[in-house]
């Protein structure tokens, strides 16, 4: 018996790395984006039900080959960030931040609203599964490991952009000082649209790997949305690798967790722990203090 | 000589504030002048207002014959002209490596990114050893070299210097005025801002001297040295 518990653990803690991997990758869009751009986009999990609804509907409907669809997806809602940004966040952006997450929980609502009425309310699905693999007595679905691998690989992709490239280099040095950036012959206006691009484009790339294994429906955006901000916050917001590291955290909070109670209990426990670790490290877990 | 910097009547200011009234002057190519004047003079806002940092609410900006007052700031650089500003103004938690490649954003300045770094790292080879280190870790001084090689990364004919010795200790200030010497004599036309009259005044040919706004004075730098407004008001000489 004690043999078994074993095995269902180390399933969970496999698992719970698996699913770090993907918040991850969610939460790398909105981490980026507030660091550079300074607005939460609180409408940042509604953009990947976006994502979703647009791949289903490509695949599902259009008839496409799913990598078609999930390409042309992860393009769509890279404009629809760059929209985002230049017609509802660059009115506000030297408004007071509450305005800003006002503005943005507006665009959450709004576009909940509109995927109800273009797609109703029932749960959809893309409709393929990948088998699972078992390694002795441990079983791991597949498409959580190539979820995992791609969260990884786009991350790295990722990173390798931030760091070599020269728009990558002006995306971290806005940062640090917006007002200077046109001496060095960078329009800041360009810089931030690029910047919500990429942001749209990561929330739809998640949307590709989360089509794989979940049903959507118009309010999924909520079931991400808390834990990727609490994922960002506990990393320090803006703070990439600290928000990289806080969603595994999160990740085996909500996995094993969940293994010894029930799966809504992973939930809570991890939302426990972010409140505790908050009165601790108000600036995050991996702030520099 | 040929004219590179013309300013003819420029006004300029922030919000409903004016901070320069009709402010003309010339660089000529390769030359090396100074702005001179008082704290809250204008010095700065001048050099934001030839960057376009600022709007120009009056008078006209020309660089080598063409006129430029209706071009955005980020297009400036490519102009030629490259603005070291107050304080610096590095990136501090970017490497000293990346900000020099951030003055080399330009598309035009990218193919020659490997020979201006050399030229760079050869004019302050401190910035070679620390190429590594976050900008924001090092002295004032190393800063500001930082901050000069990187407006050099653009490949400027002019640099605009505003206060390059503001905030050095003062045996740093004196290596800061030996390495602006060696960049003129690189062949770069140089504007320098600067609170330290009696040393800039010995490295410049001309010389202009604001106040509230106004050119007050214009002349050869011996001029100005010698002249009983800047004697009195700035060298404490009576």
């Amino acid at each position: 018996m004690s043999h078994l518990f074993d095995v269902y653990l180390l399933e969970a803690v496999i698992n719970g790395v698996l699913f770090g991997g993907l918040l991850a990758l969610l939460s790398l869009g909105l981490n980026l984006v507030f660091g550079v751009i300074e607005v939460i986009w609180i409408c940042y999990g509604e953009l990947i039900m976006v994502g979703m609804y647009s791949i289903w509907w490509l695949f599902k409907v259009v008839g496409f080959p799913l990598p078609l669809a999930m390409l042309v997806g992860v393009l769509f809602v890279a404009l629809l960030g760059a929209a985002l940004h230049q017609f509802i966040i660059r009115p506000v952006l030297n408004a007071d931040p509450i305005n800003q997450l006002l503005v943005t929980g507006g665009v959450l609502f709004f576009l909940q609203a509109a995927a109800t009425v273009v797609f109703g309310i029932e749960y959809r699905n893309i409709g393929v599964n990948l088998p699972s693999l078992s390694l002795g007595e441990i079983s791991v679905s597949l498409t959580r490991i190539i979820g995992f691998v791609v969260a990884i690989a786009a991350i790295a992709v990722t990173y390798v952009f931030l760091s070599r490239t020269y728009v990558g280099t002006a995306i971290r040095a806005i940062s640090q000082d917006r007002t200077v950036m046109p001496l060095m012959g960078v329009n800041p206006a360009t810089i931030y649209l690029v910047t919500s691009a990429i942001g749209g484009a990561l929330a739809a790339l998640a949307s590709c790997l989360l089509v794989l294994q979940y049903d959507m429906h118009p309010a999924i955006g909520l079931a991400f949305g808390p834990v990727l901000f609490i994922i960002c916050i506990l990393g320090g917001l803006g703070n990439l690798v600290g928000g990289f590291l806080a969603a595994f955290v999160i990740a085996q909070f909500i996995s094993v967790g969940g293994y010894f109670f029930q799966s809504e209990w992973g939930y809570v426990i991890a939302f426990a722990f972010f409140i505790l670790a908050i009165f601790i490290r108000p600036a995050g877990l991996f702030a520099k203090r | 000589m040929a004219t590179m910097l013309r300013l003819k009547d420029v006004s300029a200011g922030y919000g409903g504030f004016q901070a320069l009234f009709g402010v003309s002057l010339e660089i000529a190519a390769g030359e090396a002048i100074a702005v001179i004047g008082p704290n809250g003079a204008g010095k700065t806002t001048l050099l934001r207002a030839i960057s376009k940092l600022i709007p120009v609410t009056q008078g006209t900006l020309e660089m080598e014959g063409r006129s430029y007052g209706n071009l955005p700031a980020h297009e400036i650089i490519s102009l030629g002209i490259a603005h070291v500003p107050e304080g610096r103004r590095l990136f501090p938690r970017l490497s000293v490596l990346e900000n020099l490649r951030m003055g080399a954003f330009m598309k035009s300045a990218r193919p020659e990114y490997a020979e201006r770094l050399e030229f760079a790292y050869s004019l302050f080879p401190k910035l070679r050893e620390r190429s590594a280190q976050l900008a924001g870790s090092m002295s004032g001084g190393e800063q500001q070299m930082c901050a000069i090689g990187r407006a050099l990364m653009s490949g400027p004919k002019l640099l605009l210097l505003d206060e390059p010795s503001a905030g050095l200790a003062p045996v740093v200030v004196q290596t800061m005025f030996e390495h602006i010497k060696r960049i003129r004599s690189a062949g770069y036309t140089v504007l320098i801002v600067e609170q330290n009259i009696q040393q800039v005044l010995k490295l410049v040919d001309r010389a202009y001297l604001l106040e509230a706004g106004r050119i007050r004075k214009s002349g050869s730098a011996a001029e100005l040295l010698e002249s009983d407004d800047v004697r009195q008001a700035y060298l404490g000489v009576t």
